[in-house]
């Protein structure tokens, strides 16, 4: 076991012997989830914090889950209804809460960054739970939990990931994990939501959605992201949904074993039509499930490194 | 092409990760088991267990990993040919339930449990192969109350070493074996080490 950081921020600083312990450890995590007593003592006096910024239902409540399943405290700060409504500033409001003694603190921010700030700044473990356009490397760790698992490995395999690239961390954590694991990514979307920079992360560009998952083993469909998205980029969304959405009728020229995956929440009938969201293909819910497992290793690892203590 | 990183994987030489460990090399001091009494150890904890459990209907072998969960097999394989019955075998990881954690320059890793039975009503028997401290048992009998209530939960080790530092007593023992505590006991097992014996090991100094 290598794991000898004090912060989990970003895909990109991850080598591959690293994500590899990381999905080990989620791996043995699952069992706890088929338990009629879902808990384990391991965290027994650990508090975790979850300062989320910015909305989120599965990526909050499934770290609230892993830290319950590992006894530990759990505490949930939301900025609505808290002092950063009275214009405290993020670094203030985690000082505080650090004044507090958590092992943990989990940021959700608007900021790219935010969470590497944080993590500069206090003393306790930092998980970048999303930072804007940056990262979302949990998020990432499921995706890559749910292909090894459906797959049986990562190396070699051709993933497609359509749609809001521009905006989208979890493409950006994805691209990052994905190369370090050795797999080939092509990225699809309208040309205003693919960056140019693109290419410089070493992953192919089509702008033909039919192009793109043609030979995929992996589907990875974006959210459009309309809380992003300013003036110019957006379009009208049945034009996007005519052109970039997956419809039965895309998915039967797919390859027999693809998965489609999407990190949610879905635009039902824009990216993806509800039989292509709730069928066989669909590996949705188990990257769902498999966020918890992967939260909880992800826990587990940061709260035994000595940096954080 | 990046290089490929192996985790290293210490075999049971070395004391079971937690104890401290400084860098120091060993060499055999005795061998207190060989192929052949090692079996016959193991043979009769199996006619003990079923001695005591009165047959073995209510009977389940858990074993500690990893060596813990080969003996188990080893116990149940060894009942099945006395009673024609083999007992279900489940194999615990306790990494979850140490009391060290954190302690330690890193986390130990997480190994997979596999408890495929219930344990509720049994009579549970935990398998390890050296009793030392005591603290991995606990931290044993703890997780196995997370799999349900077993009616009794009793103990074999293949050896027990002494150096208690719990309550904690075995009820069946292969081998008892008086050591310092700077000794190791080696449990070498045909499927992890292409052999069946038990060495101690003293530093070299």
């Amino acid at each position: 076991m290598a794991w000898k950081r004090k912060d989990l921020l970003s895909m990109q600083d991850l080598d591959a012997a690293e994500i590899g312990d990381l999905l080990d450890t989620a791996e043995t995590m699952k069992e706890i989830a088929g338990r009629e007593i879902k808990k384990v003592p391991t965290l027994r006096g650990k508090t975790v914090v979850n300062l989320f910024y910015e909305a989120s239902t599965r990526t909050r409540t499934s770290f609230e889950i892993a830290g319950k399943w590992l006894s530990a405290d759990v505490i949930n700060f939301s900025a609505s209804g808290s002092s950063a409504e009275k214009g405290e500033s993020l670094l203030d409001t985690a000082k505080n809460i650090e004044a507090m003694s958590p092992d943990v603190v989990v940021v959700r921010h608007k900021a790219s960054g935010a969470a590497a700030l944080l993590a500069r700044h206090l003393n306790c473990a930092v998980v970048n739970a999303g930072d804007g356009a940056h990262e979302h490397p949990t998020q990432a760790l499921l995706d890559l939990l749910t292909i090894r698992e459906k797959k049986g490995h990562l190396d070699g395999l051709n993933v497609a990931i359509v749609g809001d690239v521009a905006h989208s961390r979890v493409a950006r954590s994805n691209i990052h994990g994905m190369k370090t694991m050795g797999m080939t990514v092509t990225v699809a979307g309208p040309p205003t939501l693919i960056p140019a920079a693109c290419q410089e992360l070493g992953v192919k560009v089509s702008h033909r959605l039919e192009e793109a998952i043609a030979h995929a083993d992996v589907i990875m469909m974006l959210r459009l992201q309309h809380e992003r998205m300013q003036g110019a980029s957006s379009r009208p969304l049945r034009e996007y949904s005519r052109v970039w959405g997956l419809s039965l009728a895309r998915l039967q020229q797919c390859r027999p074993d693809v998965l489609i995956m999407h990190p949610g929440p879905v635009n039902r009938g824009v990216e993806l039509s509800p039989e292509v969201a709730d069928g066989p293909y669909s590996v949705i819910l188990d990257q769902v499930k498999n966020g918890v497992a992967v939260r909880m290793a992800v826990l587990y690892l940061l709260t035994g490194s000595k940096a954080a203590a | 092409m990046q290089p490929k990183f192996r985790s290293f994987r210490p075999t049971r030489s070395k004391p079971r990760a937690g104890s401290f460990l400084p860098a120091m090399t060993y060499r055999d001091k005795t061998q207190v088991l060989d192929e052949v009494t090692l079996d016959r150890a193991l043979t009769r904890i199996a006619h003990e267990i079923v001695e005591q459990a009165q047959g073995v209907d209510e009977v389940a072998l858990v074993g500690i990993k990893t060596r813990g969960e080969t003996l188990a097999e080893r116990i149940a394989q060894k009942i099945e040919a006395i009673e024609a019955v083999k007992p279900p075998v489940g194999a615990l990881d306790i990494t979850l339930y140490r009391d060290d954690l954190g302690l330690k320059a890193e986390q130990p890793q997480v190994r997979s449990t596999e408890i495929s039975f219930s344990v509720k009503g049994r009579i549970v028997v935990l398998v390890d192969d050296v009793l030392f401290t005591g603290r991995t048992i606990r931290a044993a009998m703890d997780a196995l109350m997370d799999f349900g209530r077993p009616r009794i939960i009793r103990l074999a080790v293949l050896v027990d070493r002494g150096h208690r530092e719990l309550p904690i007593r075995p009820d069946y023992i292969g081998k008892n074996l008086p050591t310092s505590r700077r000794e190791i006991v080696a449990v070498m097992l045909r499927e992890h080490d292409g052999i069946d014996r038990v060495v101690i090991r003293e530093p070299e100094d």
